[in-house]
């Protein structure tokens, strides 16, 4: 019976992995055949982003069962982490590839940092608090980036937390990090192929860790607490690891995001960006990575494919998520899916045998 | 069920009816411009786009450039960087040639990083950062954030408007605190002194009394605002509350100030500003630009729509300069257009004989008003 089981969770792992992996052969014959257009290649970054950033939040929402309101916090974190240190890192590092592997995994690492400082008190208590607080965690992270000031000059590194023209800088300095405005001027590190690495790699460590022990630790505590801790779960350490794994891919995101752009600034990331990201794993099914895959990807691609309607696009784009939740969560559209499609996959089950 | 998908099969084919256009390829010129309708700086975009709109239509109905028809498409960027990419791929698959933008400036910092790749020219109306015209295929019709900084600084020093100057600005938006930056560099060769510099952030835009008692307690006899029009229509009030009466000196953003809704505008009169455009202007290219927004849109247009409607003309009068033609693509006109971007001098309703060098600022003199009488007077 246990062996059944995982045999069903590897297999249903391989289908998700197979369409990542389909989906990007497709997109690069249609690249190299130059049948994709612009505006399809300028999305393709982006729809690598916004994938990574719902998988990571359903780890905490779907998977450990607590709501994040700030997930945008982390992407914020990883995005000027590893954006910061491309700009210093520029001379040191000239190979393209090397050096954004070093900006993602310092990204990464400072998103968990943060996931750390604020899992630690917050993961012992129960309730609604880790909404709360993550909700103000974004708010804050995007203020403190907003006051910082560093510049580099042939002196070394200035820093100033009131403006540009405190740091003292010599003529040749370079502003790193201004405040409000951000960073501008990073290399153009990310492509399609980095973005489907690290969709694989995210979905390997959640796939994976959901599947394992700690795994099956952490849904216990979702499902129920009391007997999860009566069994000898430590609580506290089992939520800590789903909420920090779950930073560091969001710190990943940040990174392939602000590597695709040429300007960073923090207001981008607001509680906007951090709802949409939970509308995704909504919408895509709570616990259901290869939902929020699907539904990252269509959400992204919509409203840009929908340009076509001008002023009219927001609501259509409003519309398709009220349907999209109604097919998704509705009990008639529950019965109806089972009733028809049910019965086409059941049937090519049937044939398969 | 079924009636569902064909009314949503109708819904698609109408909409790439919609979108196709009806002009065939390399029959019209094709400008492409990016800004904000929607979102926080939406009322940025709107003034551009329709002030872009009513000068491609003068253009048209005047016989085009060279004889050629102008098809113009503005697309929404939202003030997202990443939007703004979006709206370029858009208009690149459109089959633009020029762009017209992007108005604000972080979303055209990210567009002009594809746009010199592309090689395709860019001229901003409005996005005031450095960076924003960075390449060589890019540039401006308004002045850079420091050149309106040490412009407003030079004047004041010059004219002895005011010895002890406070500066109240906006450390969140890079506007603000780059005009604020350039003022606070040039103060240092001027015979006045700051005595208070007072900031404010995007999130606390409507309470000044702070700022202005620090002001006031600093004996300052000017204060410096370079900031938007809404939050001055604040501070006025405010300082006029608590009896605060200095010299009020803005920049380009405070126009418009005259017709923010609910605002006492005798709470204006002596304000001096620096602005590329005056409404009230008696020449006859800016009476009609005003009198046609205001039949079409209901108001008097800003400065930001000046800069479009301008920044169309100046597009016309370059593609004339360069003998372009419908059929080149992109890439030929942008290396056409640099070169004859340098070459003309533009007379239009944000200032007459501008230049434009190879960095691709306008080289234009500065225009000071001061408000008498509810309207603009030329100092």
């Amino acid at each position: 019976m246990q062996r059944m089981k995982t045999n069903k969770n590897f297999k249903s792992n391989l289908i998700t992995y197979g369409i990542v992996i389909v989906a990007f052969a497709i997109a690069q014959t249609l690249q190299s055949t130059g049948n994709l257009s612009s505006l399809m290649k300028g999305l393709l970054v982006p729809i690598c982003v916004y994938v990574i950033l719902a998988v990571s939040l359903n780890l905490v929402v779907g998977i450990s069962g607590e709501l994040s309101l700030g997930h945008a916090g982390f992407m914020c974190v990883g995005a000027f982490f590893s954006a910061f240190f491309s700009k210093c890192m520029v001379d040191v590092i000239p190979i393209s590839g090397l050096r954004f592997f070093f900006a993602v995994l310092v990204g990464a690492a400072g998103a968990a940092v943060f996931g750390v400082l604020i899992g630690i008190p917050v993961l012992r208590l129960r309730g609604d608090y880790l909404a709360i607080v993550t909700l103000a965690f974004g708010e804050i992270i995007k203020n403190v980036i907003n006051v910082f000031y560093i510049g580099r000059d042939s002196n070394g590194f200035h820093f100033s937390m009131k403006d540009q023209f405190s740091l003292g800088m010599e003529p040749d300095g370079v502003m790193l990090l201004s405040g409000p405005q951000g960073i501008t001027g990073i290399t153009r590190d990310s492509s399609f192929l980095a973005g489907v690495i690290l969709i694989l790699i995210t979905l390997f460590i959640v796939l994976n860790l959901i599947d394992s022990r700690d795994g099956r630790a952490i849904k216990s505590i979702r499902d129920n607490r009391i007997a999860a801790e009566s069994i000898g779960i430590n609580i506290t350490k089992y939520k800590l690891m789903a909420f920090t794994v779950s930073a560091a891919l969001a710190g990943m995101a940040g990174a392939l995001y602000s590597h695709n752009l040429a300007t960073l600034q923090a207001s981008k990331f607001n509680f906007n960006t951090s709802i949409l990201a939970l509308v995704f794993v909504v919408l895509g099914g709570i616990g259901n990575i290869r939902g929020s895959v699907i539904a990252a990807v269509v959400l992204t691609a919509l409203p840009e494919l929908l340009r076509g309607l001008a002023d009219y696009r927001m609501l259509i784009y409003a519309i398709v998520l009220i349907v999209m939740m109604l097919f998704n969560w509705a009990p008639k559209a529950l019965e109806w899916r089972e009733r028809y499609l049910g019965r086409i996959f059941r049937k090519s089950a049937k044939e398969g045998k | 069920m079924k009636k569902f998908i064909k009314l949503a099969s109708l819904a698609c084919a109408s909409a790439m009816v919609l979108s196709t256009t009806a002009f065939a390829e390399g029959e019209t010129f094709k400008i492409g411009s990016i800004g904000p309708v929607t979102g926080p700086a939406a009322a940025y975009g709107t003034a551009v786009m329709n002030a872009a709109q009513i000068a491609v239509d003068e253009i048209n109905e005047a016989g085009g450039i060279n004889g050629v028809q102008v098809e113009f498409n503005p697309q929404d960027d939202e003030h997202d960087a990443e939007k703004a990419i979006n709206a370029y791929n858009t208009l690149k698959d459109w089959g633009m040639q020029v762009l017209l933008g992007t108005v604000t400036s972080a979303p055209c910092i990210a567009v002009e990083a594809e746009a010199v790749n592309d090689n395709m020219f860019l001229l901003t109306p409005s996005a005031t950062a450095i960076e924003s015209i960075s390449g060589e295929n890019a540039f401006r019709v308004c002045f850079a954030d420091p050149t309106q900084g040490t412009e407003s600084a030079k004047y004041i020093g010059e004219h002895a408007l005011g010895e002890k100057v406070a500066v109240i600005y906006d450390s969140s938006d890079p506007y603000s605190s780059g005009i604020y930056g350039a003022f606070q560099a040039e103060a240092a060769n001027q015979p006045f002194e700051i005595v208070a510099a007072e900031a404010f952030t995007a999130d606390s835009k409507t309470d000044f009394s702070v700022q202005l008692q620090k002001a006031k307690d600093a004996e300052a006899d000017l204060v410096f605002l370079p900031f938007y029009y809404n939050e001055a229509s604040l501070v006025l009030k405010q300082a006029a509350d608590m009896g605060f009466t200095p010299t009020w000196f803005g920049v380009d953003g405070m126009d418009g100030i005259l017709s923010v809704e609910g605002f006492d505008t005798s709470l204006a009169e002596g304000v001096i500003l620096l602005t590329p455009f005056s409404a009230s202007a008696e020449d006859e290219k800016t009476q009609n630009f005003v009198a046609k927004y205001q039949e079409q849109f209901g108001e008097v247009p800003n400065q930001f729509g000046a800069d479009a409607y301008d920044g169309v003309y100046i597009l016309k009068a370059a593609l004339e300069a360069a003998n372009a033609t419908p059929d080149m693509d992109a890439n030929t006109l942008c290396d056409l257009l640099k070169a004859s971007m340098q070459e003309i001098t533009f007379d239009g309703i944000t200032g007459t004989g501008i230049t434009w060098g190879a960095d691709g600022e306008p080289i234009k003199a500065p225009i000071v008003v001061v408000i008498k009488d509810g309207a603009y007077e030329f100092m």
